[in-house]
């Protein structure tokens, strides 16, 4: 039997990276110089444009994380784009059915690099309690996934969280990545190109 | 003047006599069932004729007997007479070898979206059916998943631990 894993490296948030804090580099009077990854990484991170794919109860949860109470445009979310040209972030909230698979698909496709995709919610991560001949077993069987959020639905603290991870993945990245060979067989993979 | 199940029931015994059978009242609410291949005939009779006048499908879908050897699929049709405020069910049964049933499509135009969501569950053949293929499901699904031969979970997954779901 295969055993249960558990996250056993799990990382803990750094209050800092979440603010937007300078990256490293060399100050005097009236300059800064640092790495022109960390500068655009900044810049990304604290811009992300999220493209909602709501179909059930988590987007309902994301409604209120984009709401007042939650706010999410605190991060720089502010703009909720409805095309994918425009969009940086897919996320994907909600049961996924095997008939929608192509539609995601087809969307994760039209959208421009950089890009990211969040899975929130366990139906979008696993497909949840619907293990069903009629229901896609989690989105990365058609699409690279970056973050996934558990929760059936997650609370919108659940889905902030996530969103910082994704920060901190835009913030760190290279800005080769998505040039390299790993990413081009990561796509492959999926049968992208 | 209400039409009751005694007399739907004698109308048609009367045309059809022995070939309509196994009529029951469940909550007040008439089911018999025919031979498949008199389905149409008897839904075009419960049409026409003017004291009965059922003209309006609520429902049709189907259900998987699999112990019963020869009569598998049920076909269920729910008719409303909506002068009256009637309802009845009416049921044919065919071999699961040989699922050909007659298209009421013809008769009713409901029938035709619920018979392609029949077929698309259950693989009933609508014989003369303008357009029957999957609706609901996706087109390279290759059975039927509610026939009782198919497990319900989807069986391509691999990374589920039988132990967290309790029956390990």
């Amino acid at each position: 039997m295969r055993p249960v894993r558990f996250n056993i490296n799990a990382k803990t948030a750094n209050i800092a990276d979440a603010i937007g804090a300078p990256p490293p580099g060399f100050a005097g009077e009236g300059f800064f110089t640092t790495k022109m990854s960390d500068v655009v990484g900044l810049a990304r991170k604290n811009s992300l444009w999220p493209l909602p794919f709501a179909t059930s109860c988590c987007g309902i949860e994301f409604m209120a994380t984009m709401a007042s109470h939650y706010d999410l445009s605190r991060f720089g979310a502010e703009r909720v784009g409805f095309s994918p040209r425009q969009c940086d972030l897919l996320m994907v909230m909600g049961t996924i059915s095997k008939k929608m698979g192509p539609v995601l698909r087809q969307v994760y496709l039209q959208m421009a690099e950089p890009r990211w995709v969040m899975a929130v919610g366990a139906c979008a991560s696993s497909g949840g309690i619907f293990d069903t001949y009629s229901v896609l077993q989690g989105i990365d069987q058609v699409i690279p996934v970056d973050v996934y959020v558990p929760g059936c639905p997650p609370r919108p603290e659940a889905i902030i969280d996530g969103f910082m991870r994704i920060q901190d993945l835009v913030g760190q990245e290279s800005v080769r990545r998505r040039n390299g060979e790993q990413y081009k067989a990561l796509l492959n993979s999926y049968g992208i190109e | 003047m209400a039409i009751t199940n005694s007399y739907i029931q004698e109308k048609l015994t009367e045309k059809f006599g022995e070939q309509v059978t196994n009529f029951e009242e469940t909550y007040d609410m008439l089911s018999f069932e025919s031979p498949k291949e008199l389905n149409l005939k008897v839904l075009q009779f419960l049409y026409d004729e003017p004291t009965l006048s059922f003209q309006f499908m609520t429902d049709l879908t189907a259900v998987h007997y699999p112990k019963q050897v020869g009569r598998e699929l049920a076909v269920v049709y729910h008719l409303h007479n909506l002068v009256e405020n009637v309802r009845l069910r009416f049921k044919v049964f065919t071999d699961v070898n040989t699922p050909d049933v007659f298209t009421a499509s013809k008769l009713f135009e409901a029938a035709n979206w619920m018979e392609r969501e029949t077929y698309d569950f259950f693989g009933i053949n609508f014989v003369g059916h303008p357009n029957l293929k999957r609706v609901l499901n996706v087109d390279e699904m290759d059975y039927f998943p509610l026939r009782k031969e198919f497990p319900l979970e989807d069986q391509t997954r691999i990374d589920k631990d039988d132990e967290m779901f309790g029956r390990g």
